[in-house]
């Protein structure tokens, strides 16, 4: 139970998805699960995909007709509470936000873990992205199997040689 | 004795608020903090905060900080004293202050008392060996001075600094195996609580340290399961090897330099401890003395930003100096401050607030 754990049900998470043909473009996930007042996702936005009203504790909502898969969001959010995920050819690509270093670098093969930490399936990392504006939240493209959609969540941190 | 027209005690997010309405004004401001710096609680938030775009969220707190120093820092009518601590504050306005050997006494036409709030310590055996440290103080250790507190830390409290630090030992590369809850429930925002879980931590609710065991320093902690009433049930015990015991189990508002003048204090547990009883202009019973922040109730520092600047307004207005639009303008940041506590977890501050009187 995700009060106790930290870790959501599959049936959470699920909700949080759209249709699997709706990711044949990338779209941000947000699993944000319980009110608090915060709304950097919802002002991040530059194509105004996530909700949250003038009630700030009222969770977001997304449009995923809207949302272009553009990551501004994920490290605007200091929940880390969204990534984005794409599903292509029997493979996902997803967005997510790494607050570590050393930083993973592009064709390292990384472990990808679960939301409660266990390593589910290797990934290949195929961009990291850390410009200015990003303030110090890169966003890491990996790049696994299709099965994972629903699991995997972020990588194993890399620890410096 | 020095005479100062307003004296704020405490340079964190709720003081800094504080000032800047009063300097736009015309006011003369005299701050005076203990410690070498300005920024309170925020010189080690190196996380982005939450709360909305209005209290800078999802910037980080040691940037906010810089954005509300920037602010004021070269105000003429302001004076900076740092590394001086108020011993004590007394019915008719003065203050005695000691910096490094030096004592002396101030009188102000009107004191804001924002010097935050303490940690609060937990009692178990061997809880004074070397390697068991409250959560601010592995803070300051790591974000302002780049020490790691030890290699492999077990964490205790739920809470959002629980959570935050625990996050912020795994980028300064500590190991942090495990979190205990002594409540049913995680305490803080699950957001924070997923972001570490996914990094393993093993997150246990209804469990705390019995005891620290180790000869000169931690070696390792017994823990156990807690019963309903928090007590601990023999035979559940484990031994979870560790070198740091990390205490995150709540904040208490400094409330003592108020007590000493005498202002009204009442315990509400919902609010950290003993606060002082305020009106909706953040004034003590005491005249002129006004207080803001997490002496007021422990809270977060986007409220306690709010209820800075309300308390700066209050005063520039008291000390008679015209501010455009001050109604409108007060009773916006009231929005705000309400709108912060709309949900599940500002329930315990709207009951607090509800006992002593303000809402
Ligand atoms: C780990 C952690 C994470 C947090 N994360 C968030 C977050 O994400 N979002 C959020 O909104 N809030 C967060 N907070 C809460 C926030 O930091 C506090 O609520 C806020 O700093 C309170 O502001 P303040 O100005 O009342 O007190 P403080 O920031 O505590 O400042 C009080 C100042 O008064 C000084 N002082 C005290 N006594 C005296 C004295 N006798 N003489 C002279 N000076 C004195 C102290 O040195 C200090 O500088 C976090 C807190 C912690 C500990
Ligand atoms: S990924 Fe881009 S478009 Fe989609 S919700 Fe986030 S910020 Fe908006
Ligand atoms: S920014 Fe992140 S934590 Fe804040 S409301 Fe949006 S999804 Fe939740």
């Amino acid at each position: 139970m995700i009060e106790k754990t930290g870790v959501p049900s599959l049936e959470q998470v699920k909700q949080e998805f759209p249709d699997k043909v709706v990711l044949k473009k990338p779209k941000a996930i947000i699993e944000c699960y319980k009110e608090i007042p915060c709304n950097p996702c919802h002002t991040s936005c530059p194509f105004d995909a996530i909700f949250i009203p003038e009630d700030i504790n009222v969770r977001p909502k997304i449009d995923f007709d809207k949302c272009t898969g553009c990551g501004i969001c994920v490290y605007n959010c200091p929940g880390l509470a969204i990534m984005v995920t794409q599903i292509k050819e029997g493979k996902i690509l997803m967005k997510i936000p790494y607050e570590f270093t050393p930083l993973p670098k592009v064709d390292q093969t990384v472990n990808v873990v679960n939301r409660a930490g266990e390593k589910i399936s290797e990934g290949i990392v195929r961009k990291v992205q850390l410009s200015e504006k990003q303030n110090k939240t890169a966003l890491i493209h990996i790049e696994l199997d299709e099965k994972y959609a629903y699991e995997a969540i972020t990588i194993e941190v890399l620890h410096g040689s | 004795m020095r005479r100062v027209e307003v004296a704020i005690i405490g340079s964190g997010p709720a003081g800094l608020a504080a000032a800047k309405p009063l300097l736009d004004a015309g006011a003369k401001v005299l701050m005076i903090d203990r410690s070498d710096m300005l920024g309170g609680q925020l010189t080690k938030q190196t996380h982005m905060f939450f709360g909305s775009e209005k209290q800078h969220a999802s910037k980080r707190g040691i940037d906010i900080l810089k954005l509300m120093v920037d602010e004021i820092q070269y105000h003429e009518n302001l004076t900076v004293l740092t590394e001086t601590t108020v011993v004590g504050l007394y019915q008719d306005r003065v203050i005695s202050c000691v910096k490094h050997d030096e004592y002396f006494k101030i009188q102000a036409d009107y004191i804001l008392v924002a010097s935050g709030a303490s940690e609060k310590s937990l009692p178990f055996e061997n809880n004074d060996l070397p390697g068991v440290y409250a959560a601010g103080a592995v803070q300051t250790l790591m974000n302002v001075y780049g020490v790691k507190p030890g290699e492999r830390v077990l964490m205790i409290g739920s809470g959002n600094i629980g959570l935050i630090v625990s996050y912020q030992l795994m980028q300064a590369g500590v190991e942090v195996p495990m979190l205990l809850e002594a409540a049913d429930t995680i305490g803080g925002y699950l957001v924070h609580a997923s972001k570490i879980r996914r990094l393993g931590v093993d997150i246990r609710t209804n469990m705390s340290v019995k005891r620290a065991i180790g000869k000169a320093s931690v070696e390792a902690a017994e823990i156990w399961r807690l019963d309903k009433h928090w007590q601990g049930i023999p035979g559940t015990e484990e031994i979870v090897p560790c070198d740091t015991i990390c205490l995150s189990v709540g904040l208490a508002p400094l409330t003592e330099l108020l007590q000493q003048a005498g202002a009204d204090i009442k315990y509400v547990r919902e609010l950290g401890g003993n606060v002082p009883i305020i009106n909706k202009k953040y004034q003590t019973s005491l005249e002129n003395v006004y207080t803001c922040g997490d002496v007021a109730g422990i809270e977060e520092a986007s409220s306690a930003m709010i209820s800075g600047e309300i308390a700066g307004l209050e005063i520039a207005r008291s000390a008679g100096y015209k501010i455009d639009n001050i109604d409108q303008h007060i009773s916006r940041l009231h929005d705000d401050l309400t709108n912060l506590r709309n949900g599940p977890h500002g329930e315990k501050i709207r009951i607090g607030l509800e006992k002593v009187g303000v809402k």
